[in-house]
């Protein structure tokens, strides 16, 4: 017998999915991995890999049946990556696959996993290795050095082995800002050429990738230009007041991981707010809290507190933002 | 109007892939009569009509054969010379049995049309106009099957200023109004005239998409000598021809919520019931035939059909050269609001405007995926809602935290489903929502 088949409109579907939108975003990945292979050799391509490693494997073994679609609709490996990203170059490899079980079994999966989580994965399993190794992660390494089959100091360490203490780790820009007052090349760091995390250190190609998105419209574009335009005004303020210790407004920008997360942390779908006007609070919200944490905080980075923060404030947002329907004016 | 565009439309909203192209060009054609027509008594929203004709009574081509019952109900008329083979249950497009006329061709007729009375409107008034189109049976063609003469007859202290005919025809595949206004535009606008007699609106204007350039050449042609008339072309976007949608489009007003367009001096009326009631006051013809788009992958001829209202849909697919494939779906309207069908054998009523025959190639029913919270519904809602949330709300069974959404304002045009990556099916638990509320409603009254 034909089998009939009954539903209810509408029958048409846009020829998007979510499948499509995460992988559009990896694609987008992409060329800060390559970037980061050309600076940090071959250490820096394995951090990642072994990040997303853990977050690919920790999705695939709580995901009972389902968990070759899970695999498949990539959002693990967004979050293995943008981890991989936010890590310095020398970062052992066992830290990073923690890193990522952490990321997606803490970050995604205890909430409900895609969709249901209100912190952004990637963020989590990096909160969490800020707080188990605090030694690891702020020991960078200037790029380019060493071969391209190199590993970076410190990549090859085994799981509670003594860390070894060596000459290489250099200062990031924020720290020299912090500690120093100095603010380094301002092309340095637009290009990249600064110590720092792997993904984080060429604002220009994360600035062009995150166009992209917004004219692919895969992520908000409300949310980067809150955080951009917030932190160059509210800086900028008091770098007006005192240019002897304030940094410019371009170093905020620039420097750090706050391009990296303004296009692919902030903007995480899931865990940003999805009203137009929540969408602005959000983005003014971790702005002001990286510029404070940046200036008056004992840590030299901001970011990725900031992001988190305003995370746990994005159900309420959503709420005090209601939008007004059609025919209520 | 839109002050920074220099076409015409509303906020939000979709595109889907037009699929016009299967009719768009073609001109209309005459559906040959067929053997038997059935008749239900209730093709309009409202009272049924009651029958006045019984088995045996031999019937006219336009001859009245079922009389409105109360204000709120239209009469109904034989498409054909023939004899009442009886009143009877018989199947719709509901699914449910309703009674109906089945009425048999007599095959020696000329089927020449055996004119009514309209009376003459020009010494008409209001009461007088309204209930001679409640005798012509006309219903709002768009779809929705409202009967005319109740939305002419405007409430006391409730005046219309503005007179917009709907030319949108939004919905994919539909070519039905297009084709009317291409063929018809001295039809419509001497329907404008006579509407206008009785309503007095100070500007009329006829809204149509963008994508239907020969409707919009020859309608501004037609009505050149007439100020009051204007051809508003619109950017081409789903749900443009929902009347809300419509009078923000070009008057850039909002209806209040739960209002209607009257209450900011609107009239809204689709173009083909315009051209309908000039066909009932010239010529006497009351409804009992209309266009219907038969398209889709699955026929072998698609077509726009002039077809006699009560036309077993299974000919209609006959007389388009049948199916391709017996793997299809029938929708009848568009494939964005329209319903799905179970079988060909029900009757063409007076609110079809389309018969979608798809294959498996247009329709697809993926698996669904979590929301991941992407805002591509709020962005698309034209009522402004939040489908994102509404949906999960629904999910949980929360149906009154729902209608603090506002979910009762939402007129289930479907847009967020389409756009939902996820293939999240929004607005169909917004439809169950809506209906659970209603009878909670109805409960505690």
């Amino acid at each position: 017998m034909k089998k009939v088949i009954i539903s209810s409109s509408p029958f048409l579907h846009d020829s998007t999915s979510t499948p499509k939108i995460m992988w559009e975003v990896v694609a987008t990945l992409l060329p800060l991995v390559l970037l980061s292979a050309y600076y940090f050799k071959l250490g820096a391509v394995l951090v990642i890999l072994f990040a997303c490693l853990g977050a690919l494997i920790t999705e695939w073994v709580f995901s009972g049946n389902e968990a070759f679609r899970k695999i498949k609709d990539g959002s693990a490996l967004i979050t293995g990556i943008l981890l991989g990203l936010c890590l310095p170059p020398g970062f052992p490899f066992w830290m990073a696959f923690v890193g990522g079980v952490v990321a997606i079994g803490m970050g995604k999966l205890i909430w409900g996993g895609l969709g249901h989580n209100v912190f952004n994965p990637a963020l989590v399993g990096r909160a969490f290795l800020q707080a188990a190794f605090p030694a690891a992660i702020t020991r960078w390494a200037l790029p380019n050095d060493g071969s391209w089959l190199g590993l970076n100091s410190g990549n090859a360490a085994l799981p509670f082995q003594q860390m070894k203490v060596d000459g290489l780790s250099a200062a990031t820009p924020l720290s020299q800002m912090k500690f120093d007052h100095d603010y380094g090349v301002l092309t340095d760091q637009i290009m990249g050429m600064t110590s720092g995390s792997l993904g984080e250190t060429s604002g220009l190609l994360i600035l062009i990738l995150g166009l992209y998105m917004i004219l692919r419209k895969i992520i908000h574009w409300r949310i980067p230009v809150a955080i951009l335009s917030t932190v160059i005004v509210f800086s900028g303020l008091f770098w007006l007041i005192d240019a002897t210790v304030y940094p410019p407004p371009t170093f905020m920008i620039f420097s750090g991981g706050l391009m990296l997360g303004t296009f692919y942390m902030a903007t995480d779908l899931v865990s940003s707010p999805i009203t137009p006007r929540g969408q602005w609070l959000y983005g003014i919200g971790i702005a002001v809290f990286v510029v404070m944490i940046r200036l008056w905080g004992g840590l030299p980075e901001g970011v990725m507190y900031a992001i988190l923060l305003m995370n746990a404030a994005t159900p309420l947002i959503n709420k005090a933002t209601k939008i007004k329907p059609y025919g209520y004016k | 109007m839109g002050i920074f565009n220099q076409i015409a439309t509303f906020r939000h909203g979709v595109h889907p892939h037009e699929y016009k192209h299967y009719t768009e060009s073609l001109p209309v054609e005459r559906m040959p009569f067929v053997e038997e027509y059935i008749l239900p008594l209730g093709q309009h929203i409202g009272a049924p009509a009651a029958s006045i004709v019984t088995k045996g009574d031999k019937v006219r081509r336009g001859q009245e054969i079922a009389k409105a019952q109360g204000f709120v109900s239209v009469s109904l008329h034989s498409p054909v010379d023939g004899v009442v083979t009886g009143v009877e249950l018989a199947e719709t497009l509901t699914g449910k049995m309703v009674e109906a006329i089945k009425i048999k061709t007599d095959s020696y007729s000329s089927q020449l049309l055996h004119p009514s009375d309209p009376g003459d409107y020009r010494k008409m008034n209001v009461d007088e106009f309204v209930s001679s189109v409640q005798r012509s049976g006309l219903v709002g063609l768009g779809g929705a099957a409202f009967p005319a003469h109740v939305k002419f007859k405007i409430p006391e202290g409730k005046t219309c200023r503005y007179l917009i005919l709907n030319g949108c025809e939004c919905e994919p595949f539909l070519t039905s109004d297009h084709k009317v206004m291409a063929e018809q535009p001295e039809a419509i606008v001497n329907g404008i005239k006579i509407l206008n007699r009785f309503v007095h609106a100070e500007k009329v204007f006829i809204g149509i998409e963008n994508n239907k350039a020969d409707a919009i050449e020859v309608l501004t042609k037609a009505c050149e000598n007439d100020d009051n008339i204007e051809v508003v072309p619109l950017v081409v976007k789903y749900p443009q021809g929902a009347e809300k949608m419509l009078i923000t489009a070009i008057l850039d007003k909002e209806v209040p919520s739960g209002k209607l367009p009257l209450d900011v001096d609107v009239m809204v009326s689709n173009v083909s019931s315009i051209a309908a009631l000039s066909d009932w006051f010239e010529e006497g013809k009351p409804l009992i035939e209309r266009v219907v788009t038969v398209t889709g992958d699955a026929v072998y001829r698609p077509s726009n059909v002039l077809t006699p209202i009560g036309t077993p849909m299974r000919q209609v697919v006959e007389h388009c050269g049948g199916l391709l494939s017996e793997n299809y779906r029938m929708l009848l309207g568009g494939p964005m609001m329209g319903m799905i069908q179970r079988t060909l054998d029900i009757p063409i009523v007076k609110g079809t405007s389309g018969m979608l025959l798809l294959g498996d190639d247009i329709i697809k029913t993926p698996q669904e995926y979590d929301c991941i919270k992407c805002g591509r519904c709020v962005e698309a809602c034209p009522m402004f809602l939040n489908p994102s949330t509404m949906g999960l709300l629904a999910k949980k069974g929360l149906w009154d935290d729902m209608e603090e959404h506002h979910v009762m304002d939402c007129f289930e045009c479907g847009s967020c489903s389409f756009v939902c990556p996820s293939y999240i099916p929004l607005v169909q638990s917004f439809r169950v929502a809506k209906g659970i509320l209603r009878e909670k409603k109805a409960k505690e009254k």
